[in-house]
């Protein structure tokens, strides 16, 4: 990193202009992070048993992979843009992916549609609650969560005939051209137009100003409460896609296929530099969030560690690479 | 809001008493609140007695525990999503090795415990104000890696603890209408939180909840005052913990997991404001209580469980909707 600062001002130590790069380019340093971490699980991988991990299999894999987390984190970021966190993601992932599966008798497209629906409702009830009652973010998602939850379970007690359609098979795991995942052609277009969307778009600027300063957009104008209502419904349809491929990876659809993904859904928009606070960041460092956190996942599988060991290196990875980036973004 | 009055005689009066309502106001409604739930109990089982009171007590003493955890860090203007995995961590501690000791082995060892938990809450409090990462972030970190030592310690749930110890806890006191858990409860908030909160360090914690700028400006040192509110929250987890080992039984990885979540909704349903500064301790050990006597009733009428966990959740947002709009309301006028 220090071949990057070819002129190193007087008085300023190699530390600070390490800082000073990583402030002025996170998504090389997230980069720079991803790479070393798959470098670190090639070495690990051939140490253990003999094969390559830096392979386009395991490249391809890891893309597979991260795509469910990522779809949720966009949804995320997003609602994190506007200062608040969406907890309830995983299980409105799960009602995507039960109500994928449930009717998936009834043909491939209503099923898809129905559950979509179903997401943006949940995102919108949870959008009403934020913007319109002002409920804190954090106790209506999680309120809505639990109620969700409870729903589902109900639900699959139900007599219920699941069937996951084909093309949410292999959406979910299949693969086309040997190497590229089906679900890069869901992921690709939405991360480009949440993307180009947030710079662009005069929506996607309205999502950074109310994060930045409600107070000031509501005294310029701006229909605060339209915004986030808009925002929390996307998520919720966001999260529903994540557990279509979801169920579509797993063939079968269970209270907690998506669970696990709710944690790193927060940790993946962290580490991607989205401030928590709201007003600053994008998608673009929250996909490298996502897959860092994915060839984690494998690293940490890779070498054996036990359920317990995996959560603290967990959780202590996720702080490591919350402090580099407060780190980083001071001063000035 | 009388404040027309023409006299200072009479309008101090007058402000006082609607201070007292605004401060006090949502802490009074949660005790209405739970007072009406308990009447209504009182008629759901064929013969309501001392011994609902007991089973009572023991739901909700490492709930009300975990609240109060929960109050002290939001009051100061945080927040600890790793209250859940550190009880856990306390439980499977106490439970593998209280096992085979004696009471007042039992006993000392759980002090230690409790001190131990808030040494570990004063680690968390270090980490956020070194690293200036955002509480939500460190306190998620941190409920992944006391998560893991719990699971490390025990993978299974496994252990006990002496008969005298777990009476501690689920006995009475004089009378079967005084269960002991709610004494000890009751010495924990007298105790620890009452002079406290009169205390200079009780009153530095509102003042950095409230305004940290402020508080910094007039002398507070908000370093450590941040750094005391973690480790008096995770000295109350460390509580809570223990209490599960107590109304259990048994030490198991998982069981704090229910708590972290639902601490938060009884801390907002106790009338502690997320944003900090408002609030006491009292409000949220009664939500705590109407928490838990919710789903006694729903489960004492046979409601399915899931259908309990529906009707809870919408509870809390209606209530907390409720809220949101009194509080617009009073801006208005």
């Amino acid at each position: 990193m220090s071949a990057a600062a070819p002129e190193v001002a007087r008085g300023e130590s190699r530390l600070e202009t390490a800082r000073r790069f990583l402030a002025e380019n996170p998504a090389i340093a997230l980069i720079f992070v991803f790479v070393g971490l798959f470098v670190v699980t090639d070495i690990v991988n051939r140490a253990q048993s003999g094969h390559a991990f830096l392979a386009p299999t395991q490249v391809s894999t890891t893309f597979l992979y991260a795509a469910p987390l990522a779809l949720l984190a966009a949804g995320q970021t997003l609602v994190m843009l506007t200062g608040g966190v969406d907890l309830s993601v995983a299980t409105t992932a799960t009602a995507g992916a039960f109500v994928a599966s449930g009717t998936g008798r009834h043909g491939a497209a209503a099923a898809i549609l129905l559950a979509i629906a179903i997401g943006f409702g949940i995102g919108l009830v949870n959008g009403i609650g934020v913007a319109i009652f002002r409920v804190n973010p954090l106790i209506m998602t999680l309120g809505l969560s639990s109620v969700t939850l409870g729903a589902l379970t109900i639900y699959s007690q139900r007599r219920f005939v699941a069937l996951v359609p084909n093309i949410v098979n292999t959406f979910g795991s299949g693969r086309f051209l040997t190497y590229i995942p089906y679900d890069l052609l869901i992921w690709g277009p939405i991360a480009a137009l949440i993307i180009l969307g947030l710079r662009y778009s005069g929506f996607g600027r309205m999502i950074y100003a109310v994060g930045d300063n409600p107070v000031a957009c509501r005294l310029a104008g701006v229909r605060v409460w339209q915004v986030l209502l808009l925002v929390y419904a996307l998520c919720g349809a966001f999260s529903a896609v994540a557990g279509i491929l979801l169920v579509g990876f797993n063939d079968a659809a269970d209270l907690g296929i998506a669970a696990p993904f709710l944690l790193p859904s927060v940790a993946a928009v962290v580490i991607g530099g989205t401030s928590i606070l709201g007003g600053s960041g994008g998608y673009g460092g929250t996909i490298l969030g996502a897959l860092i956190l994915t060839v984690l996942d494998s690293l940490l599988t890779i070498l054996n560690a036990s359920a317990a060991i995996k959560q603290m290196l967990y959780g202590a990875i996720i702080l490591a690479l919350a402090w580099l980036y407060a780190w980083t973004s001071r001063g000035e | 809001m009388t404040t027309a009055a023409a006299t200072a005689d009479r309008r101090r009066p007058g402000i006082h008493a609607a201070r007292l309502g605004r401060r006090h106001g949502w802490t009074l409604g949660t005790y209405v609140l739970l007072l009406g739930l308990v009447l209504y109990w009182r008629t759901v089982p064929p013969v309501w007695g001392s011994f609902d009171v007991q089973s009572l007590a023991i739901d909700a003493l490492p709930f009300a525990f975990a609240a109060m955890a929960q109050a002290v860090v939001i009051i100061s203007g945080g927040i600890d999503l790793s209250v859940g995995s550190l009880m856990s961590l306390v439980n499977v501690i106490s439970a593998k090795y209280m096992a085979t000791m004696s009471f007042r082995d039992a006993l000392l060892f759980a002090g230690a415990l409790a001190l131990g938990a808030a040494l570990a809450g004063a680690s968390t409090g270090s980490l956020i104000t070194i690293s200036r990462v955002p509480d939500i972030v460190v306190t998620l970190a941190m409920l992944f890696v006391w998560a893991g030592l719990a699971l490390q310690i025990q993978p299974i749930p496994g252990g006990g603890a002496p008969l005298k110890y777990v009476q501690l806890a689920t006995g009475q006191w004089f009378s079967p209408w005084i269960p002991s858990g709610l004494v000890i409860l009751l010495c924990a908030f007298v105790l620890i939180w009452l002079p406290l909160r009169r205390a200079r360090s009780g009153l530095a914690l509102y003042s950095i909840g409230s305004n940290r700028n402020a508080a910094y400006l007039s002398g507070v040192s908000v370093t450590r005052t941040r750094i005391f509110a973690y480790s008096l929250g995770g000295f109350f987890a460390g509580l809570a913990g223990l209490a599960l080992t107590a109304t259990s039984g048994i030490g198991d990885p998982l069981s704090g997991q229910y708590y972290t979540l639902n601490s938060v909704a009884a801390v907002v349903l106790g009338g502690v404001a997320l944003v900090g500064g408002k609030g006491g301790l009292i409000g949220p050990i009664a939500a705590a209580f109407v928490l838990t006597v919710v789903k006694t009733i729903l489960i004492l009428k046979g409601v399915d469980q899931n259908w309990a966990q529906v009707i809870q959740g919408t509870l809390i947002i209606v209530v907390v909707m409720i809220g949101g709009l009194a509080i617009r309301e009073r801006r208005r006028t």
